[in-house]
């Protein structure tokens, strides 16, 4: 890593290993790792994430030792887990609460990437496996939603997987791959639940190298400055250790009340009827955190030239995602952290509202006024990227950097000091 | 203090007006196609709720005398019953057992091997290859009352649903179960139905096209004054009826209200059987994520109060 290495092995057996497997002391250096002293609570779900990734797997492998990937027998096998298997009930909700869990965090991690710039240079390769691991974690959760094979999953995995035959020429070749067949049945589901079980641990890949891109540049912090010198910057172990740890028992407590109190709060209650293919439910929806992105989908409903209205919805609803690997390239403001851009600041705070509204019009059935809406919305996501980032790099005048990180943390306190002062009336 | 804004300011500032005022007529669009299910207070709500044992119990008996004749338990086994959470579940035997029996396992609980005992299994192929019928045991699941599906459509036009999970399988759970059960009505004299339908405004479904032609003007709408009735038809006529069934409790009332409130709770006890040993473990679990997150939090503020 890209810091010089303070570890000392204390006996025999550590100069042993570390001549021939230097592992202590990558972990050594990784809980040594200098880490600027600024890190707010918005830095905290990389730490939470990655416990979920633990969590998500180890709750999976279990539930995969009851579960039965067949069309006939899949939610049978579900309600055995949830009526017979030891702690199956709590295996089951840890698991599919877990999902919404991983996504609430991964959100908030990507506004905070977003808010402080942390995707600029020398954090773009950081900032594309981060979104890497975005899109296997939606496939992921897209594949495992369908294992339950309740109506929802069934008809969920219809439409999605349909979605590949708008593309030209190669669509319905792609659509019969996924299937298995010629419609979503026994194949597919088998398929679905190797994948399921296969992509986390890419996943898991994808976050070492993830953390890796991490290590070399060091983190960003809210300002936006580049750490100048030894004085911007504590040890990891134990100043962030106890931070984000505090952080994630927090977040556990609000996944408790979840799994707890209202498993199936976050869920569809179609998803506990049986997939019958002959009965198409009144509204097909999919988990809540794929609604923003099924609004863009079905905010296309006319042809644009010779593109036709399906293969819009699916070229909008790829291209948000697909977006954001080179967002590096459409944001070049040399300035990081929104902090000390006051136009940008109102842009992304417009952003965030809009993707929630996003989120909400993607609930709701594909009619007026929802779908004027939707285009409005699918509209300003693309503005957004393309046009309002690239030219405020251009046109936008930051306020004042701090001179370092140390400097700005200072700044705060004296005004922390003043403002008690002021408050209390001099004696 | 005045600022100047510089000119991008200003139009980052303009957007956020339409923004607040588009998400309003969306807000105001929304209707529903059915009426509000009723709000009943359950016993098993809240974080320290539990089933009413006495309530699943007779919920049982409206299943097995009413619902039984149609909609399959598939999901449930005779033995759930004398689970931990179960309704018949005792912890010990009652006095006069023999020493050697243990009524808090379901497979040897009195109650549950009569309730069992009571039901005729088909099991097999014996040794001579015949399929046979034995009375049930704690180990079986409730049979379904028809054989196969065709069965089941050909005496009703439709499969009844199974029963097991319905009330997590509707929006509004239990409270969709009693309001559905409890909210047969007449149906506006408007409205032409099928026959072997039933109306009820809490059974999703659109009767805009049951609407009798002498109600609709030229242009096909409803005339004025009149509105579509929420709801829709079910194949189901309503199943219960004052003084149907027997409770042992006389002190319980014999109405359609309290069988539909017993056995919609007892269906909300085959959806989630395991509901009070989950609010359990969370208690705990939450008593000691918050005690640690206590420790925790005094322990960041003492590290960091020495950074700087």
């Amino acid at each position: 890593m890209s810091h010089p290495s303070t570890y000392v092995p204390g006996s025999a057996f550590e100069r042993f290993l570390d001549k021939r497997l230097p592992i202590i002391r990558m972990g050594a250096d990784f809980m040594d790792f200098p880490t600027p002293k600024n890190l707010n609570y918005w830095y905290t779900f990389g730490g939470i994430l990655s416990l979920f990734l633990v969590i998500q797997i180890a709750t999976g492998v279990v539930l995969a030792m009851h579960y039965t990937p067949h069309v006939d027998f899949a939610f049978w096998s579900v309600e055995h887990i949830m009526r017979d298997v030891n702690y199956g009930d709590l295996l089951r909700y840890t698991h599919s609460n877990g999902a919404s869990m991983f996504f609430i965090a991964v959100y908030l991690h990507m506004f905070r990437g977003l808010y402080y710039g942390s995707f600029k240079e020398p954090r773009e390769v950081l900032w594309i496996l981060g979104v890497i691991i975005f899109v296997l974690m939606m496939a992921t959760a897209f594949m495992g939603y369908v294992l339950p094979w309740g109506q929802m999953s069934y008809w969920g995995a219809t439409v999605i997987t349909s979605l590949f035959s708008a593309i030209p020429v190669v669509g319905d070749s792609i659509k019969t791959l996924l299937w298995g067949g010629f419609s979503v049945d026994n194949p597919t589901l088998n398929r679905f639940f190797a994948l399921h079980f296969l992509l986390p641990f890419a996943i898991a890949g994808m976050v070492v190298l993830h953390i890796w891109a991490l290590h070399v540049p060091g983190n960003t912090n809210p300002t936006g400055v580049e750490i100048k010198s030894k004085k911007d910057t504590i040890p990891f172990h134990p100043y962030y250790t106890v931070k984000d740890g505090f952080a994630i028992i927090l977040f556990l407590i609000m996944f408790a009340v979840f799994v707890f109190y209202m498993p199936n709060v976050l869920g569809h209650a179609d998803n506990y009827i049986e997939a019958n293919p002959m009965v198409t439910p009144a509204h097909i929806v999919p988990e809540w955190y794929f609604l923003p992105f099924y609004a863009m989908l079905r905010a296309v409903t006319f042809d644009i030239f010779f593109i036709d209205a399906k293969l819009g919805g699916v070229l909008v609803m790829f291209g948000s995602i697909l977006l954001l690997f080179v967002l590096p390239w459409l944001d070049r403001s040399k300035v990081r952290s929104m902090r000390y851009r006051p136009a940008a600041k109102i842009f992304f705070i417009v952003f965030v509202f809009n993707a929630l509204w996003l989120g909400w019009l993607g609930g709701k059935p594909a009619e007026q006024p929802f779908i004027w809406q939707a285009q409005i919305a699918t509209a300003y996501y693309f503005i957004y990227f393309l046009i309002i980032l690239p030219l405020l790099s251009v046109l936008e005048t930051p306020k004042e950097l701090p001179k370092s990180i140390s400097e700005a943390v200072l700044a705060k306190k004296k005004k922390q000091v003043e403002q008690a002062s002021a408050a209390q009336p001099a004696e | 203090m005045m600022m100047k804004k510089p000119l991008i300011m200003k139009l980052a500032l303009a957007l956020l007006l339409p923004v607040s005022l588009l998400a309003m007529p969306a807000a105001l669009a929304a209707g529903g196609g059915t009426k509000k299910v009723k709000d009943i207070e359950w016993s098993f709500e809240g974080p320290f709720g539990e089933y009413d044992k006495a309530a699943v119990q007779r919920g049982f008996q409206v299943y097995k005398q009413v619902c039984a004749s149609c909609h399959s338990l598939k999901f449930v086994a005779f033995r759930h019953l004398g689970q931990e959470g179960g309704p018949f579940y005792v912890k010990k035997c009652p006095a006069g057992f023999p020493d050697n029996i243990d009524c808090s396992n379901p497979m040897e609980n009195p109650a549950v091997k009569a309730i069992a005992a009571e039901y005729e299994i088909t099991d097999g192929p014996d040794d001579s290859g015949d399929m046979f019928k034995r009375p049930g045991i704690p180990a079986d699941y409730f049979p379904s009352p028809y054989p196969n599906d065709k069965i089941a459509i050909m005496a009703n036009g439709v499969v009844p649903p199974d029963l097991s999970l319905m009330a997590k399988a509707r929006s509004g759970g239990p409270d969709y179960i009693y309001s559905l059960l409890t909210g047969y009505e007449e149906v506006a004299d408007y409205v032409q139905l099928d026959p072997g339908v039933y109306y009820n405004p809490y059974f999703p479904g659109d009767l805009s096209s049951a609407i009798k032609p002498e109600f609709l003007d030229e242009e096909g709408h409803l005339k004025d004054g009149l509105h579509v009735p929420l709801g829709g038809v079910l194949k189901m006529k309503a199943p219960l009826m004052d003084n149907m069934i027997e409770y042992a409790d006389e002190t319980i009332p014999a109405t359609v209200d309290q069988y539909a409130r017993d056995v919609a709770e007892f269906l909300m006890w085959t959806a989630e059987p395991r509901l009070e040993s989950r609010k359990e473990t969370g208690l705990i679990v939450l008593i000691y994520l918050i005690i640690f997150g206590g420790i925790v939090y005094a322990s960041y503020r003492q590290l960091w109060s020495k950074v700087d």
